[in-house]
């Protein structure tokens, strides 16, 4: 049937459906994958989670075949109620139709299925920008390099230093649940101003001002490191005896 | 009166509603709801297990809404299914639920002051999706069960500290890519098979004779490469030992023993039930591959716990070791080594619970997990550290423990199916998991400062003053479930016989070689 360029007309002519799906997918992996940007790794999630549902959607459907509603001749409307001639009203269940009759008819259970996974994907979705938005908060950054640079940095504080990190940490959640609430709310104000200024929130957006800022986060870096070995001594030595 | 099996899902699902929504009128009743709604599944778990095992078929089956299974792709409507090997997970996962539902009175109060009913919610949910994974008999319900447990699990996470968040970044993304993958295994299972019912699906691939299709081999492909991404096996688990250090104490004490251990019952479920032993075994080449990938995975994860400096970091390093055992134990396709993979993930469960039960008491009293400070703390907290080091013998495997148990079966299915590299990698293990424990004990018991120098005196002397060794024990809500615990690693331990004996009978279904098995 194809003796010439067969692997083409089956991938775009006879497969196109499923050629599409398969180039989504990958789309959607290797941006999950590849991309710097918190934001643009869940885009790539969606087109994932899209590329699947499409495949669902394609094996459901026939060529020629209409929606699973009963046509007409097989179970007419008004059947299911229908009233006998002495006034009393006879109800007919649903009928089961014969197999030569239901090759008219799509398959309904992929599409159904697909309902089910694009209301897991949306949930996925929300959860996982909340989650962006907090990490956004809590460290300025929804890039994942200057993200994980300030993981690391964070790591290996704790790791020095973990009594006094952690006991740090910790410590504003035992206060009173109401006082919790302004509490956050004012450490992220806190955070807002430690935030060097205006250019953070535009980089994302514009390229070019990636080789410019970077100096300026090593220098934090420096600063970020020789906070905690530099200050500790005067916290330590109370907090030290506490626990004992 | 079959419907025990459904109040086993349906009891934390109610409390979960009623924890998020009275919540809002009063924070006090979380707790006890909790707890209610945990005994009440424990109960329906253990009626479950008791009559799958009187059941001449042992087995107990429910149709969702009523639907039939006489058709031939078996299976209309949503099946839940408990087999042996389903009721002892559900006994396992609910039993576990219970505990740590128990301890996280004092936790939760302080971690997450203020949102206890979602928190109450979220927790209660992934009890229930947990359960699920365990009971259905659908290959697509399996799907939105775990998207269940995985989405409340993120929840749980994320409310820890900001690192948490971070953490749970990459748990979503993985998570997702993951569940996606077995999404779509199930889509070509169902363009072959026509019927969603995971005996169904078996029965059509015998029948039908599709051992060489290559759609059902990329359907085998894509499923087990989502489980094994969902389960932290070796190369795919960047996203669990962030998480679960960082996750507030009572997340990792639920997910740490369950996520991991359930999804490893799915994979066997997945080899034996959906795909069957000869497809899984023979018409595929995975039996090879696997095992080595395993002995990677061991290695890896053993040494990068040795460089752990954190008592929570470390056991998280651990779970992946551990992970690595039961999946090749399922891959030497032998019969031991299946029974010992099946054993291991209920002990483990026990174990890893009681380990992360004892972590985070100790979190609650010292504020820090980190090695630095647990200078002297046997003489301070002994119950707890009793607790805490049962749970880390069973890991290494001393014999009264439910740990040596399995890995005895885990051996021995090494040995008779001839995989020396799988064996000898869980010597090396069990050595190192040796030198990760007793580096703790030396810590704990005894004072030694940073550069690991014994400060005490010995006959007795530890080098620390009174004021350090005082008895500082846990809060009795925190303590009574470790203690719980870890005798419940040696009850297991002691009567492993009756546990293995229900394992082989559900084993017995299937035909698996007793000797060497690949050439």
């Amino acid at each position: 049937m194809f003796e010439d360029a067969s692997i083409f007309n089956q991938l775009l002519v006879e497969r196109l459906n499923y050629f599409i799906y398969v180039v989504l997918l990958l789309i959607g992996l290797w941006a999950m994958i590849a991309k710097n940007n918190l934001i643009k790794k869940l885009i790539g999630m969606s087109i994932f989670q899209t590329a699947i549902i499409l495949f669902y959607v394609s094996i459901g459907v026939k060529e020629g075949a209409t929606i699973p509603i009963y046509l007409p001749e097989h179970d007419p409307h008004g059947t299911h109620l229908s009233s006998e001639s002495n006034g009393s009203i006879l109800v007919q269940s649903p009928q089961v139709l014969d197999a030569s009759h239901v090759t008219g008819y799509t398959n309904p259970l992929p599409h159904v299925l697909m309902l089910t996974a694009i209301v897991v994907g949306v949930a996925t979705l929300g959860l996982a920008l909340s989650v962006c938005l907090r990490i956004y908060r809590a460290y300025g950054t929804a890039e994942e390099d200057e993200l994980l640079e300030k993981l690391e940095r964070e790591d290996a504080r704790s790791s020095t230093g973990a009594n006094r990190q952690r006991s740090r940490r910790i410590s504003p959640a035992r206060k009173k649940p109401v006082a919790a609430q302004s509490n956050r709310t004012e450490s992220f104000e806190k955070r807002k101003t430690d935030r060097p200024k205006p250019k953070r929130s535009t980089r994302s957006g514009v390229r070019n001002l990636k080789a410019e800022p970077s100096p300026k986060t090593e220098k934090k870096s420096e600063k970020g490191q020789n906070k905690p070995t530099g200050r500790p001594r005067k916290p330590r030595r109370p907090r030290e005896d506490k626990p004992r | 009166m079959n419907d025990h099996i459904v109040w086993i899902v349906l009891f934390p699902l109610f409390g979960a509603v009623v924890c998020a929504l009275a919540g809002a009128w009063s924070k006090k009743i979380c707790y006890p709801v909790s707890v209610l709604s945990m005994i009440a599944s424990v109960w329906a778990s253990v009626r479950t297990l008791i009559q799958a095992i009187e059941s001449p078929a042992h087995e107990v089956s429910y149709i969702l809404g009523g639907w039939t299974l006489d058709l031939f792709p078996r299976g209309v409507g949503i099946e839940f299914r408990a087999d042996l090997l389903g009721a002892l997970i559900t006994l396992v996962v609910t039993g576990v639920g219970l505990i740590v539902t128990l301890y996280s009175k004092v936790p939760v109060q302080r971690e997450t002051p203020g949102k206890e009913p979602l928190y109450y919610g979220l927790f209660l949910l992934q009890i229930a999706g947990l359960a699920g994974i365990a009971l259905t008999g659908d290959a697509f319900n399996l799907y939105v069960l775990i998207e269940v447990a995985a989405l409340t699990g993120y929840g749980l996470i994320a409310l820890g500290s900001n690192r948490a968040a971070a953490a749970t970044f990459n748990y979503i993304i993985l998570g997702t890519i993951g569940a996606s993958l077995y999404l779509l295994g199930v889509g070509y299972l169902y363009l072959k098979t026509g019927t969603l019912n995971m005996v169904g699906i078996r029965e059509v691939i015998e029948s039908q004779n599709m051992y060489d299709s290559p759609a059902m081999q990329v359907a085998f492909v894509l499923v087990l490469l989502g489980i094994l991404i969902k389960m932290a096996f070796f190369p795919f688990h960047a996203w669990l030992p962030n998480a679960y250090c960082h996750a507030p104490t009572t997340s990792s004490c639920l997910l740490a023993p369950l996520v991991t251990k359930v999804m490893i019952y799915v994979m066997i479920r997945m080899v034996l039930t959906v795909f069957g032993v000869e497809f899984s075994f023979e018409s595929t080449c995975w039996t090879e591959v696997l095992p080595w990938l395993v002995v990677l995975a061991i290695v890896c994860a053993a040494v990068m716990a040795l460089a752990q400096r954190e008592i929570k970091k470390m056991l998280a390093y651990l779970i992946v070791a551990e992970v690595g055992y039961m999946v090749g134990g399922v891959w030497i396709y032998n019969y031991y080594g299946l029974i010992g993979s099946i054993f291991h993930v209920i002990s483990d469960a026990c174990m890893t619970l009681c380990l992360f039960l004892g972590a985070g008491i100790i979190l609650e009293k010292c504020r820090t997990t980190h090695f630095d400070g647990l200078r002297g703390l046997f003489a301070r907290m002994p119950l707890t550290m009793i607790g805490f080091f049962v749970g880390g013998f069973s890991i290494i495997g001393l014999p009264p423990t439910c740990g040596f148990f399995s890995k005895w079966y885990l051996i021995t299915g090494g040995m008779v199916s001839e995989r020396w590299e799988y064996m000898v990698t869980l010597m090396f293990s069990t050595m190192v998991m040796v030198v990760l424990f007793f580096r703790l004990i030396e810590r704990i018991h005894l004072a030694v400062d940073e550069s690991g120098k014994n400060l005490g005196k010995g006959h007795g002397d530890l080098g620390l003053t009174n004021e350090q060794t005082r008895f500082d024990e846990a809060p009795l809500s925190m303590l009574i479930p470790l203690l719980i615990a870890a005798s419940i690693v040696i009850i297991v331990g002691v009567y492993n016989q009756e546990v293995v004996d229900q394992i082989e009978v559900f084993l017995r279904a299937y035909d698996l070689p007793t000797g060497v098995s690949y050439k």
